[in-house]
């Protein structure tokens, strides 16, 4: 038997996800949309901010869809649907994140009209959905006031993935003892200079400048 | 556990790439990972063990290159690679930079390749 020969190949492992999210993105850039990507662990918030997102863009005259991934059932969707949105859910039985393909296959099943603004929520994970380009304009990460200041060191890749974080469930800091210049150092040690967003979706706190922002990011 | 996902676009990308090459069987990959890439090695090599099973890498042996987070620093004008992950700072003069070179990578860096009946392939792409 003769020995083996060694060729490169030098491609990226996630080269079709890549090829597929950056067809999309130039999609989304030509139709003046501005795609949200929301990341985070499960329960810190991202269907309640997102919803109140929707009713708000809505309520300012925007054409906001959502597209909300989970590995089962379609309670988010629901949720989501409330706002008057349309809303798609995908259901991704098992897998710990969402692919660019799958977005693209939700978004061909959509009708066609224009859409100012389309947020994609994740699955609720901090490690898995990292290195997943669906396309988006922009990567959100939260960052519950009850999950530990220190959350960002401990998944730096997803965190340093992100353009910006958003601090929700501000309510409950005191309750939570929530140490906030320990969690904007955190933030600031796997993302230097990354803006950040403090929010209660459930009291309105920080909602007028989260929606200011996304209005920036408009074409 | 998306590591089998990616598990099965490594195997994906060496089987194309050997039979674009007239290989026969892939007898090793080399992947190149990131320590921001969120990936975990031995997570990876069980993957891969799966996701070879009846494929031309069925018995090819998977080598990680764990590839060190390397930050610009805009005050040295140097780059450095960091022991740590975080904090993103560079390590000489320890002001925080987010200005990466590397730490993302994941990539099928290379393959060995061998022909049928031990044949050699033919030399380049």
């Amino acid at each position: 038997m003769s020995e083996p020969r060694i060729l490169e190949v030098r491609t990226s492992i996630l080269k079709r996800n890549d090829e597929v999210a950056r067809e999309m993105r130039e999609e989304f850039r030509r139709a003046g949309m501005v795609v949200v990507n929301l990341v985070s662990s499960p329960g810190s918030g991202k269907t309640r901010l997102l919803y109140e997102t929707l009713v708000r863009l809505r309520r300012a005259g925007r054409r906001v869809a959502a597209i909300v991934g989970d590995v089962e059932t379609d309670r988010d969707a629901r949720r989501l649907g409330a706002s008057g949105a349309p809303v798609r859910q995908i259901m991704t039985h098992g897998l710990c994140h969402l692919e660019a393909e799958m977005v693209r296959r939700e978004l061909l099943a959509w009708p066609s009209e224009h859409v100012d603004c389309l947020f994609i929520e994740n699955v609720g994970n901090l490690v898995c959905p990292t290195s997943w380009d669906l396309g988006e304009s922009l990567r959100v990460a939260l960052l519950s006031v009850a999950e530990g200041e220190d959350k960002p060191l401990k998944y730096p890749g997803l965190f340093n993935t992100a353009d910006v974080a958003v601090i929700t469930k501000t309510d409950l800091a005191e309750a939570c003892d929530f140490d906030r210049a320990a969690a904007l150092d955190a933030l600031a040690a796997v993302r230097p200079g990354m803006p950040v967003i403090e929010t209660s979706a459930k009291s309105g706190a920080g909602l007028d400048a989260w929606i200011t922002f996304l209005e920036a990011r408009r074409p | 556990m998306h590591e089998l996902s990616i598990a099965m676009r490594v195997v994906d990308l060496a089987a194309a790439r050997c039979r674009d090459a007239g290989g026969d069987i892939v007898t090793a990959v080399t992947v190149r990972v990131g320590r921001l890439a969120a990936v975990h090695g031995g997570a990876l090599a069980a993957a891969f063990e799966m996701a070879r099973e009846g494929t031309p890498l069925a018995e090819a042996t998977l080598r990680v290159v764990d590839v060190p987070v390397r930050v610009w620093c805009p005050q040295c004008r140097a780059e450095a690679d960091l022991t740590d992950v975080v904090p993103l700072a560079c390590p000489a003069c320890g002001r925080p930079t987010g200005d990466l070179r590397a730490g993302h990578e994941l990539e099928v860096e290379s393959i060995e390749v061998v022909g049928p009946r031990g044949d050699t392939v033919g030399a380049g792409a």
